[in-house]
Protein backbone atom coordinates (compact mmCIF):
# COMPACT_ATOMS: atom_id res chain seq x y z
CA UNK A 1 0.00 0.00 0.00
CA UNK A 2 1.50 3.17 -1.03
CA UNK A 3 1.57 6.10 1.89
CA UNK A 4 0.36 9.64 1.14
CA UNK A 5 2.23 12.87 1.97
CA UNK A 6 1.59 13.76 5.46
CA UNK A 7 1.03 10.69 6.50
CA UNK A 8 -2.99 10.69 5.67
CA UNK A 9 -5.09 7.63 5.13
CA UNK A 10 -7.43 8.98 1.99
CA UNK A 11 -8.99 5.55 1.02
CA UNK A 12 -12.12 5.01 2.77
CA UNK A 13 -13.09 1.18 4.30
CA UNK A 14 -8.68 0.47 3.23
CA UNK A 15 -9.09 -2.24 6.38
CA UNK A 16 -10.37 -4.64 3.85
CA UNK A 17 -7.02 -5.02 2.05
CA UNK A 18 -5.52 -6.19 5.96
CA UNK A 19 -6.67 -9.81 6.08
CA UNK A 20 -7.47 -11.37 9.40
CA UNK A 21 -8.41 -14.32 8.73
CA UNK A 22 -4.97 -16.04 8.95
CA UNK A 23 -6.30 -15.39 12.92
CA UNK A 24 -8.51 -18.15 12.68
CA UNK A 25 -7.70 -21.32 14.50
CA UNK A 26 -11.45 -22.32 14.21
CA UNK A 27 -13.26 -22.45 10.19
CA UNK A 28 -17.07 -21.97 9.89
CA UNK A 29 -18.29 -24.68 7.53
CA UNK A 30 -21.58 -22.84 5.73
CA UNK A 31 -24.08 -25.88 4.35
CA UNK A 32 -26.02 -23.59 1.85
CA UNK A 33 -28.69 -26.72 1.75
CA UNK A 34 -29.84 -25.92 5.31
CA UNK A 35 -29.96 -22.45 5.58
CA UNK A 36 -32.90 -20.37 5.70
CA UNK A 37 -31.40 -17.20 4.83
CA UNK A 38 -32.76 -15.52 8.38
CA UNK A 39 -29.52 -12.70 8.38
CA UNK A 40 -29.26 -13.80 12.16
CA UNK A 41 -25.01 -14.62 11.33
CA UNK A 42 -24.99 -11.32 9.60
CA UNK A 43 -26.38 -9.62 12.44
CA UNK A 44 -24.14 -10.97 14.73
CA UNK A 45 -20.79 -11.08 13.00
CA UNK A 46 -18.53 -8.16 14.22
CA UNK A 47 -16.72 -8.64 11.39
CA UNK A 48 -19.46 -8.22 8.48
CA UNK A 49 -17.75 -10.97 7.05
CA UNK A 50 -21.15 -12.58 6.26
CA UNK A 51 -21.45 -12.13 2.11
CA UNK A 52 -24.59 -11.25 0.87
CA UNK A 53 -26.24 -11.39 -2.11
CA UNK A 54 -30.10 -9.70 -3.14
CA UNK A 55 -30.49 -10.14 0.82
CA UNK A 56 -29.46 -13.47 1.02
CA UNK A 57 -26.71 -15.28 2.82
CA UNK A 58 -23.94 -15.67 -0.20
CA UNK A 59 -21.33 -17.88 2.03
CA UNK A 60 -18.44 -16.36 4.28
CA UNK A 61 -15.26 -14.39 3.25
CA UNK A 62 -12.44 -16.78 4.60
CA UNK A 63 -10.17 -13.76 4.09
CA UNK A 64 -11.36 -11.66 7.05
CA UNK A 65 -13.27 -14.65 9.37
CA UNK A 66 -11.30 -14.42 12.34
CA UNK A 67 -13.21 -17.33 13.33
CA UNK A 68 -14.79 -16.47 16.39
CA UNK A 69 -17.88 -18.60 16.11
CA UNK A 70 -20.84 -16.63 16.62
CA UNK A 71 -22.42 -17.54 13.76
CA UNK A 72 -22.07 -20.99 13.91
CA UNK A 73 -23.19 -20.92 17.74
CA UNK A 74 -26.60 -18.83 16.85
CA UNK A 75 -27.55 -20.03 13.45
CA UNK A 76 -31.29 -21.86 13.99
CA UNK A 77 -30.81 -24.33 11.45
CA UNK A 78 -27.25 -25.17 12.26
CA UNK A 79 -26.34 -24.36 8.55
CA UNK A 80 -22.94 -23.43 9.93
CA UNK A 81 -20.42 -25.45 12.04
CA UNK A 82 -17.21 -25.17 13.62
CA UNK A 83 -13.98 -27.28 12.49
CA UNK A 84 -10.67 -27.25 13.55
CA UNK A 85 -8.56 -24.80 11.06
CA UNK B 1 -42.15 0.59 13.00
CA UNK B 2 -41.16 -2.81 11.65
CA UNK B 3 -37.48 -4.04 11.19
CA UNK B 4 -36.65 -7.28 9.47
CA UNK B 5 -33.21 -8.70 9.07
CA UNK B 6 -33.64 -9.14 5.30
CA UNK B 7 -34.15 -5.25 4.53
CA UNK B 8 -31.10 -4.62 6.92
CA UNK B 9 -28.99 -6.53 5.09
CA UNK B 10 -29.44 -4.55 1.79
CA UNK B 11 -28.25 -1.55 3.82
CA UNK B 12 -24.87 -0.51 3.14
CA UNK B 13 -21.30 -1.78 4.29
CA UNK B 14 -20.38 1.51 6.51
CA UNK B 15 -17.56 0.18 8.72
CA UNK B 16 -16.08 -2.97 6.92
CA UNK B 17 -13.96 -5.89 7.82
CA UNK B 18 -10.71 -6.03 8.56
CA UNK B 19 -10.64 -4.03 11.41
CA UNK B 20 -8.36 -5.18 14.13
CA UNK B 21 -10.83 -6.00 17.02
CA UNK B 22 -10.40 -9.25 19.03
CA UNK B 23 -12.41 -12.58 17.51
CA UNK B 24 -16.15 -12.47 18.67
CA UNK B 25 -15.63 -8.90 20.44
CA UNK B 26 -19.39 -7.26 20.46
CA UNK B 27 -18.40 -3.94 19.96
CA UNK B 28 -18.22 -4.89 16.24
CA UNK B 29 -21.77 -6.08 16.33
CA UNK B 30 -23.02 -3.38 18.55
CA UNK B 31 -21.38 -0.59 16.17
CA UNK B 32 -22.76 -2.30 12.74
CA UNK B 33 -26.34 -2.24 14.25
CA UNK B 34 -25.70 1.60 15.33
CA UNK B 35 -24.83 2.52 11.60
CA UNK B 36 -27.53 0.56 9.32
CA UNK B 37 -30.33 2.33 11.83
CA UNK B 38 -29.79 5.23 9.99
CA UNK B 39 -29.99 5.84 6.38
CA UNK B 40 -28.78 9.66 6.31
CA UNK B 41 -24.77 10.61 6.27
CA UNK B 42 -23.55 10.00 9.68
CA UNK B 43 -20.44 11.28 10.77
CA UNK B 44 -18.57 9.57 13.40
CA UNK B 45 -16.31 10.35 16.48
CA UNK B 46 -14.92 7.77 18.38
CA UNK B 47 -12.32 8.30 21.72
CA UNK B 48 -9.59 6.37 22.60
CA UNK B 49 -10.37 2.91 23.47
CA UNK B 50 -10.39 -0.44 21.81
CA UNK B 51 -12.25 0.61 19.07
CA UNK B 52 -11.19 3.66 18.03
CA UNK B 53 -7.17 1.98 18.38
CA UNK B 54 -8.73 -1.09 16.30
CA UNK B 55 -10.22 0.20 13.64
CA UNK B 56 -8.05 2.68 12.74
CA UNK B 57 -4.35 1.00 12.85
CA UNK B 58 -2.48 2.88 10.51
CA UNK B 59 -2.20 2.91 7.11
CA UNK B 60 -6.18 1.50 7.13
CA UNK B 61 -9.11 2.54 8.16
CA UNK B 62 -12.19 0.55 8.35
CA UNK B 63 -14.81 2.90 8.37
CA UNK B 64 -16.17 4.08 5.09
CA UNK B 65 -18.34 7.00 6.47
CA UNK B 66 -16.23 10.47 7.84
CA UNK B 67 -14.79 9.77 10.83
CA UNK B 68 -12.78 11.64 13.32
CA UNK B 69 -10.29 10.52 16.33
CA UNK B 70 -10.39 12.24 19.19
CA UNK B 71 -8.50 12.09 22.95
CA UNK B 72 -9.29 9.71 25.45
CA UNK B 73 -12.00 12.31 27.30
CA UNK B 74 -13.18 14.51 24.55
CA UNK B 75 -15.58 12.66 21.99
CA UNK B 76 -18.54 14.29 23.23
CA UNK B 77 -17.16 17.57 22.65
CA UNK B 78 -15.74 16.53 19.34
CA UNK B 79 -19.45 15.34 18.46
CA UNK B 80 -20.51 18.76 19.56
CA UNK B 81 -18.04 20.82 17.83
CA UNK B 82 -18.95 18.98 14.64
CA UNK B 83 -22.58 19.62 15.00
CA UNK B 84 -21.96 23.35 15.89
CA UNK B 85 -19.68 23.40 12.62
CA UNK B 86 -22.42 21.49 10.43
CA UNK B 87 -25.53 24.15 11.78
CA UNK B 88 -23.39 27.15 11.00
CA UNK B 89 -22.39 25.67 6.95
CA UNK B 90 -26.27 24.12 6.77
CA UNK B 91 -27.29 28.50 7.75
CA UNK B 92 -25.79 29.72 4.88
CA UNK B 93 -26.59 27.06 2.55
CA UNK B 94 -23.50 25.38 2.09
CA UNK B 95 -24.66 22.05 3.24
CA UNK B 96 -28.34 20.71 2.35
CA UNK B 97 -28.05 17.56 3.60
CA UNK B 98 -29.67 16.21 6.97
CA UNK B 99 -27.01 14.74 8.62
CA UNK B 100 -26.22 12.79 12.36
CA UNK B 101 -23.80 12.73 14.80
CA UNK B 102 -22.27 9.52 16.45
CA UNK B 103 -19.95 9.82 19.24
CA UNK B 104 -18.61 6.41 20.42
CA UNK B 105 -16.50 6.03 23.71
CA UNK B 106 -15.78 3.11 25.66
CA UNK B 107 -17.17 2.84 29.53
CA UNK B 108 -13.60 4.77 30.27
CA UNK B 109 -13.90 7.24 27.92
CA UNK B 110 -17.70 7.65 29.35
CA UNK B 111 -17.70 7.14 32.71
CA UNK B 112 -14.38 8.27 33.69
CA UNK B 113 -12.41 10.28 31.56
CA UNK B 114 -14.89 11.70 29.00
CA UNK B 115 -17.82 12.40 31.82
CA UNK B 116 -17.47 15.95 31.86
CA UNK B 117 -17.02 16.59 27.96
CA UNK B 118 -20.26 14.52 27.90
CA UNK B 119 -22.19 16.18 30.95
CA UNK B 120 -20.84 19.58 29.08
CA UNK B 121 -22.58 18.65 25.75
CA UNK B 122 -25.45 17.25 26.93
CA UNK B 123 -26.00 20.40 29.12
CA UNK B 124 -25.53 22.65 25.53
CA UNK B 125 -28.18 20.35 24.23
CA UNK B 126 -26.25 19.36 20.85
CA UNK B 127 -27.93 17.05 18.56
CA UNK B 128 -26.08 14.17 18.60
CA UNK B 129 -25.95 10.48 19.53
CA UNK B 130 -23.90 9.26 22.58
CA UNK B 131 -22.92 5.35 21.91
CA UNK B 132 -20.98 3.59 25.50
CA UNK B 133 -19.87 0.79 24.26
CA UNK B 134 -19.69 -0.79 27.88
CA UNK B 135 -17.12 -3.67 28.57
CA UNK B 136 -16.75 -3.03 32.39
CA UNK B 137 -12.93 -2.59 32.38
CA UNK B 138 -10.02 -0.74 30.07
CA UNK B 139 -9.76 -3.67 28.21
CA UNK B 140 -7.31 -1.90 25.76
CA UNK B 141 -4.47 -1.15 27.93
CA UNK B 142 -4.91 -4.73 29.63
CA UNK B 143 -7.82 -5.44 31.95
CA UNK B 144 -7.62 -2.46 33.93
CA UNK B 145 -10.88 -1.63 36.44
CA UNK B 146 -12.77 1.24 35.59
CA UNK B 147 -16.34 2.99 37.24
CA UNK B 148 -18.26 0.86 35.05
CA UNK B 149 -16.54 -2.75 36.56
CA UNK B 150 -18.85 -4.59 38.35
CA UNK B 151 -18.13 -6.29 41.95
CA UNK B 152 -16.03 -9.35 42.76
CA UNK B 153 -14.34 -8.95 38.86
CA UNK B 154 -10.39 -10.15 38.77
CA UNK B 155 -8.78 -7.56 36.90
CA UNK B 156 -5.35 -6.36 36.67
CA UNK B 157 -5.37 -3.35 38.96
CA UNK B 158 -8.37 -5.12 41.32
CA UNK B 159 -6.71 -8.54 41.35
CA UNK B 160 -8.26 -11.21 43.62
CA UNK B 161 -6.32 -12.85 46.29
CA UNK B 162 -6.71 -14.04 49.95
CA UNK B 163 -7.20 -10.72 51.07
CA UNK B 164 -9.65 -8.74 47.95
CA UNK B 165 -12.45 -10.34 46.27
CA UNK B 166 -11.39 -8.23 43.01
CA UNK B 167 -13.23 -5.33 42.59
CA UNK B 168 -14.63 -4.05 45.34
CA UNK B 169 -17.63 -1.59 45.62
CA UNK B 170 -20.43 -0.96 42.83
CA UNK B 171 -20.27 0.05 39.16
CA UNK B 172 -21.97 3.73 39.10
CA UNK B 173 -24.86 3.93 37.20
CA UNK B 174 -23.87 6.21 34.17
CA UNK B 175 -27.51 5.90 32.36
CA UNK B 176 -29.22 6.93 35.19
CA UNK B 177 -26.81 9.73 35.65
CA UNK B 178 -27.21 10.66 31.97
CA UNK B 179 -30.69 10.61 32.70
CA UNK B 180 -30.81 13.01 34.87
CA UNK B 181 -29.39 15.99 32.39
CA UNK B 182 -32.94 15.29 31.28
CA UNK B 183 -31.93 15.06 27.81
CA UNK B 184 -34.80 13.66 25.25
CA UNK B 185 -33.40 10.43 25.13
CA UNK B 186 -31.28 7.61 27.11
CA UNK B 187 -31.35 4.19 26.62
CA UNK B 188 -30.01 0.86 27.62
CA UNK B 189 -29.20 -2.42 25.32
CA UNK B 190 -27.63 -5.17 24.01
CA UNK B 191 -26.40 -6.66 21.20
CA UNK B 192 -28.31 -9.68 21.49
CA UNK B 193 -31.49 -8.10 21.09
CA UNK B 194 -30.93 -6.92 17.51
CA UNK B 195 -34.63 -5.27 17.28
CA UNK B 196 -34.57 -3.65 21.20
CA UNK B 197 -30.94 -1.87 19.77
CA UNK B 198 -31.95 -0.44 16.05
CA UNK B 199 -35.10 0.36 17.66
CA UNK B 200 -33.57 2.43 20.03
CA UNK B 201 -30.98 3.72 18.16
CA UNK B 202 -33.44 4.48 14.99
CA UNK B 203 -35.21 7.12 17.90
CA UNK B 204 -32.24 8.13 19.30
CA UNK B 205 -31.01 9.25 15.46
CA UNK B 206 -34.45 11.37 15.40
CA UNK B 207 -34.45 13.07 18.67
CA UNK B 208 -34.01 16.76 18.38
CA UNK B 209 -31.60 16.74 20.91
CA UNK B 210 -28.71 14.82 22.19
CA UNK B 211 -29.18 11.53 23.06
CA UNK B 212 -27.22 8.52 25.04
CA UNK B 213 -27.05 4.62 24.24
CA UNK B 214 -25.70 2.45 26.79
CA UNK B 215 -24.38 -0.85 25.19
CA UNK B 216 -23.11 -3.72 27.61
CA UNK B 217 -20.33 -5.22 24.97
CA UNK B 218 -18.95 -8.34 25.88
CA UNK B 219 -15.35 -8.50 25.83
CA UNK B 220 -13.59 -12.57 25.51
CA UNK B 221 -10.40 -11.49 26.27
CA UNK B 222 -11.14 -9.18 29.76
CA UNK B 223 -14.22 -11.84 30.65
CA UNK B 224 -12.12 -14.81 30.26
CA UNK B 225 -14.75 -16.15 28.08
CA UNK B 226 -15.14 -18.18 24.39
CA UNK B 227 -15.37 -15.68 22.07
CA UNK B 228 -18.92 -17.47 20.33
CA UNK B 229 -20.62 -16.66 23.89
CA UNK B 230 -20.53 -13.09 23.64
CA UNK B 231 -23.85 -12.58 22.48
CA UNK B 232 -25.35 -15.32 24.62
CA UNK B 233 -23.37 -12.81 27.68
CA UNK B 234 -25.56 -9.92 26.35
CA UNK B 235 -28.47 -11.90 26.62
CA UNK B 236 -27.06 -13.22 30.41
CA UNK B 237 -26.71 -9.51 31.83
CA UNK B 238 -30.55 -8.93 31.17
CA UNK B 239 -31.48 -11.80 32.01
CA UNK B 240 -30.16 -11.57 35.80
CA UNK B 241 -31.03 -7.60 35.86
CA UNK B 242 -27.15 -6.93 35.83
CA UNK B 243 -28.14 -4.70 32.98
CA UNK B 244 -32.04 -4.36 32.07
CA UNK B 245 -33.02 -2.79 28.97
CA UNK B 246 -35.11 0.43 28.93
CA UNK B 247 -35.08 3.41 27.75
CA UNK B 248 -36.03 7.01 29.18
CA UNK B 249 -38.28 9.17 26.80
CA UNK B 250 -38.84 12.65 27.97
CA UNK B 251 -38.22 11.50 31.40
CA UNK B 252 -40.65 8.42 30.90
CA UNK B 253 -39.02 5.39 31.76
CA UNK B 254 -39.96 2.17 29.94
CA UNK B 255 -38.72 -1.18 30.23
CA UNK B 256 -38.11 -3.19 26.84
CA UNK B 257 -37.36 -6.37 25.87
CA UNK B 258 -36.51 -9.07 28.13
CA UNK B 259 -36.39 -6.74 30.91
CA UNK B 260 -40.05 -5.84 30.12
CA UNK B 261 -41.15 -9.67 30.02
CA UNK B 262 -39.48 -10.22 33.38
CA UNK B 263 -41.25 -7.02 35.27
CA UNK B 264 -44.87 -8.55 33.83
CA UNK B 265 -43.68 -12.14 35.12
CA UNK B 266 -43.51 -13.53 31.60
CA UNK B 267 -39.99 -14.63 32.24
CA UNK B 268 -37.83 -16.01 35.17
CA UNK B 269 -35.33 -13.55 36.76
CA UNK B 270 -32.54 -15.49 36.79
CA UNK B 271 -30.10 -15.40 39.40
CA UNK B 272 -26.92 -13.15 40.23
CA UNK B 273 -24.62 -16.99 40.17
CA UNK B 274 -25.44 -18.07 37.01
CA UNK B 275 -24.03 -14.75 35.77
CA UNK B 276 -20.77 -15.19 38.08
CA UNK B 277 -20.79 -18.58 36.52
CA UNK B 278 -20.87 -17.44 33.42
CA UNK B 279 -17.10 -15.83 33.05
CA UNK B 280 -13.42 -16.42 34.24
CA UNK B 281 -13.01 -13.10 35.38
CA UNK B 282 -15.46 -14.54 38.59
CA UNK B 283 -14.12 -17.25 38.72
CA UNK B 284 -12.27 -17.34 42.83
CA UNK B 285 -16.21 -16.25 43.53
CA UNK B 286 -17.02 -19.81 43.97
CA UNK B 287 -15.11 -19.93 47.00
CA UNK B 288 -17.32 -20.32 50.14
CA UNK B 289 -15.19 -17.15 51.35
CA UNK B 290 -16.66 -15.03 49.36
CA UNK B 291 -20.27 -15.82 49.45
CA UNK B 292 -20.73 -12.36 51.25
CA UNK B 293 -19.80 -10.63 47.68
CA UNK B 294 -22.37 -12.41 46.02
CA UNK B 295 -25.12 -11.85 48.41
CA UNK B 296 -24.26 -8.29 48.49
CA UNK B 297 -24.18 -8.12 44.59
CA UNK B 298 -27.95 -10.10 44.60
CA UNK B 299 -29.27 -7.26 46.88
CA UNK B 300 -27.71 -4.49 45.11
CA UNK B 301 -29.17 -5.68 41.49
CA UNK B 302 -32.43 -6.03 43.21
CA UNK B 303 -32.37 -3.35 44.37
CA UNK B 304 -32.13 -1.37 41.27
CA UNK B 305 -34.10 -3.58 39.78
CA UNK B 306 -37.28 -2.84 42.23
CA UNK B 307 -36.15 1.01 41.71
CA UNK B 308 -36.06 0.70 37.74
CA UNK B 309 -39.07 -1.11 37.63
CA UNK B 310 -40.65 2.05 40.38
CA UNK B 311 -39.66 4.43 37.51
CA UNK B 312 -41.04 2.16 35.27
CA UNK B 313 -44.19 2.43 36.85
CA UNK B 314 -44.73 -1.48 36.48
Amino acid sequence: MSLVPGGRVIEPGSALKFLTGDWRSFRPVYDDKKCSHCMLCWMYCPDETILVKDGKMNGIMMTHCKGCGLCAKHCPKKAITMIQE
Amino acid sequence: MTISLKELAKTPTKMTAGHRLCGGCAEGTVVRQALMATDKPVVVSTATGCFEVSTTIYPYTAWNVPWIHTAFGNVAATAAGTEAAYNALRRRGKIKDEMNFLAIGGDGGTYDIGFQALSGALERGHRFVYLCMNNEAYMNTGIQRSASTGIGAATSTTPAGDIIPGKQGYPKDMTQIVASHHIPYVAQVSPHNWKDIITKFKKAYDVDGPSFINAICPCPRGWRTEAEDSMILGQLAVETCVWPLYEVVDGNYELTGESLRIAEGKLEKKPIMDWFKSQGRFRHLMDDKWAKVIKGAQADVDKKWERLKKLAKL
